[in-house]
């Protein structure tokens, strides 16, 4: 079977490669940082207009968005923005062996700090055991909570959400 | 008999779009819903829209419906709602019938926002309670609070099947896998992307074989397809499920623009016969006027586009607006239009678009 977004809806290794929304390794090794996972062009930039950095850009409308890791603190107030749900931010230097996931999540319930929950990679499936470690859930976000979990450092470019079985107990 | 300047069918966001900016020109509007409450199928659509800023763009559908419906109250239009119209006559008269009475309201210029209808699918079993489709279970999750089933099997992976297994999922129930009868699949990638992180399976070059129960659907058959889209022996496989969305695609809904005798096209790409119009959205039948999916199938930010252009061409043609402003929203629109038809998932629709207005073209 094809790999690729279009053909399993889980990114393949070149598509996480080339898109221009996922920052280098060398800047994810320096502090948190947006992964913007967004492969197809389709006519949409919220996450421009979010960025208070101007760290998300565009060629030209509609293209792939353009992430400066230089920029980009990775504050996360991108991450409810996209429609898309496409968002991340990673930061590997929260301390010596955990990483920091933060996803959007907009279901019921919303997990609460300090839980220990079942981290998933891309497939939904548990790769590790993770921490609630924050809950961001402003009227700006417009009920798409932002989840932030820690997990093992080597699992952080593989975790993006949590199972929803280990919430609901 | 009453008499109006305009009248628009339809409230979903081609009609409030039309009425709002035909009303806001100047003229005499009326709207007419059968439903109880205007909005279409906007009030559904609880995720948030994609687009830039002046298409809505990161605001989600229902508070989308709650700012058209503030400023259709704003703008003077009238609005008639549980009103159908049954059929359409010479003269631009058009037949309604409401609470079992039945009148006639002429208008110089009508415009059809109609929308569209789901494709069925027809399959063994495809008539047992519990197989219906994706947009009528989206409508009884997320307008009437009701859960259609506990497990379901979605078929199709264009947006609204992609985007409906996710809210089956929001509501609390499962999905026990989405099947794609072409080899890829066909709605944006990243709504596959957050169904496949809650481990829901895409199956492309899949299908529904059947679907069986007792009375109601327990259960489903589905089956690999290979290149020719032929179903391969021995690769059956069955799944629990009591629900069954069919996610098929659409197709205009366009019974009035046929009484009227507009002309048509086959047009694959917006969803198969489409009352061919001008770029001022008047149909071969003057005074007719098409906006939103019955003028093609596309989604609800191209329709508020199409009704905003249908509703300042009408007020226009009746005079109401200098033709510097007309040709400067006209151009406006027509920008934010072509932007919403790029990339690999638009640009097919523009091209769809521009055969269709060739035709047009008188």
């Amino acid at each position: 079977m094809k790999a690729g977004v279009a053909f399993t809806g889980v990114p393949s290794k070149e598509e996480l490669k080339n898109a221009p929304g996922i920052p280098s390794r060398e800047r994810l090794e320096k502090g948190p940082v947006a992964v913007v996972e967004c492969f197809q062009v389709i006519p949409c930039n919220p996450c421009m207009s979010a960025c208070p950095f101007g760290a998300i850009s565009m060629k030209e409308f509609p293209s792939l968005p353009h992430l400066d890791g230089e920029k980009c603190i990775g504050c996360g107030l991108c991450i409810p923005a996209c429609p898309g749900l496409a968002i991340f931010v990673i930061d590997k230097t929260c301390s010596h062996s955990e990483a920091l996931i933060s996803f959007p999540y907009e279901f019921l319930p919303i997990p609460e700090v300090g839980m220990e929950v079942d981290a998933v990679n891309r497939n939904g499936e548990v790769v590790t055991r993770g921490k609630v470690v924050r809950i961001k859930n402003d009227r700006r976000n417009d009920h798409t909570v932002v989840v932030t979990i820690s997990v093992p450092k080597e699992w952080a470019d593989e975790v993006r959400f949590i199972s929803m079985k280990s919430i609901k107990g | 008999m009453e008499i109006t300047e305009i009248a628009v069918v339809g409230g979903g966001p081609a009609g409030l779009s039309a009425s709002i900016e035909a009303a806001r020109a100047g003229a005499k509007v009326v709207l007419i819903d059968e439903n109880a409450r205007p909005g279409g199928q906007l009030f559904k659509q609880i995720h948030k829209f994609f687009g830039s800023k002046e298409h809505y763009s990161g605001i989600r559908g229902y508070d989308i419906g709650r700012r058209l419906l503030n400023e259709a109250e704003e703008c003077g239009a009238r609005v008639l709602l549980n009103t159908a119209v049954y059929g359409i006559f010479d003269g631009n008269v058009l037949g309604l019938v409401s609470e079992n009475r039945s009148s006639f309201l002429k208008a110089e210029n009508i415009i059809l926002a109609t929308g569209a209808s789901e494709n069925p699918l027809a399959f063994p079993g495809w008539t047992l309670p519990g197989v219906m489709g994706a947009g009528a279970a989206q409508t009884m999750i997320n307008v009437w609070r009701v859960l259609p089933g506990n497990r379901a099997l979605i078929v199709g992976s264009g947006n609204v099947g992609l985007i409906v297994a996710y809210q089956i999922l929001q509501a609390g129930a499962s999905v026990a896998a989405i099947v794609e009868a072409a080899p890829r699949i066909g709605g944006y990638g990243v709504h596959a992307a957050k169904i496949r992180r809650m481990g829901i399976p895409i199956l492309v070059s899949h299908t529904v074989k059947e679907a069986f129960g007792d009375g109601k659907v327990e259960g489903a058959t589905i089956v690999q397809l290979d290149e020719e889209w032929k179903p391969i022996p021995g690769t059956e496989s069955t799944m629990e499920v009591d629900l069954i969305c069919v996610a098929v695609g659409l197709e205009p809904r366009s019974e009035l623009a046929w009484l009227a005798g507009c002309d048509f096209a086959y047009i694959p790409q917006l969803g198969g016969l489409t009352p061919i119009h001008d770029e001022n959205m008047e149909t071969s039948v003057p005074g007719l006027f098409v906006a939103g999916d019955v003028a093609g199938v596309e989604e609800a930010s191209t329709a508020m586009e199409e009704g905003r252009l249908a509703g300042i061409a009408a007020a226009r043609d009746l005079g109401y607006m200098d033709g510097g402003k007309f040709e400067k929203m006209k151009l406006d629109i027509n920008q934010r239009l072509r932007a919403l038809r790029s990339g690999p998932f638009g640009s097919p629709r523009f091209e769809a678009k521009q055969r269709l207005l060739g035709m047009g073209r008188r």
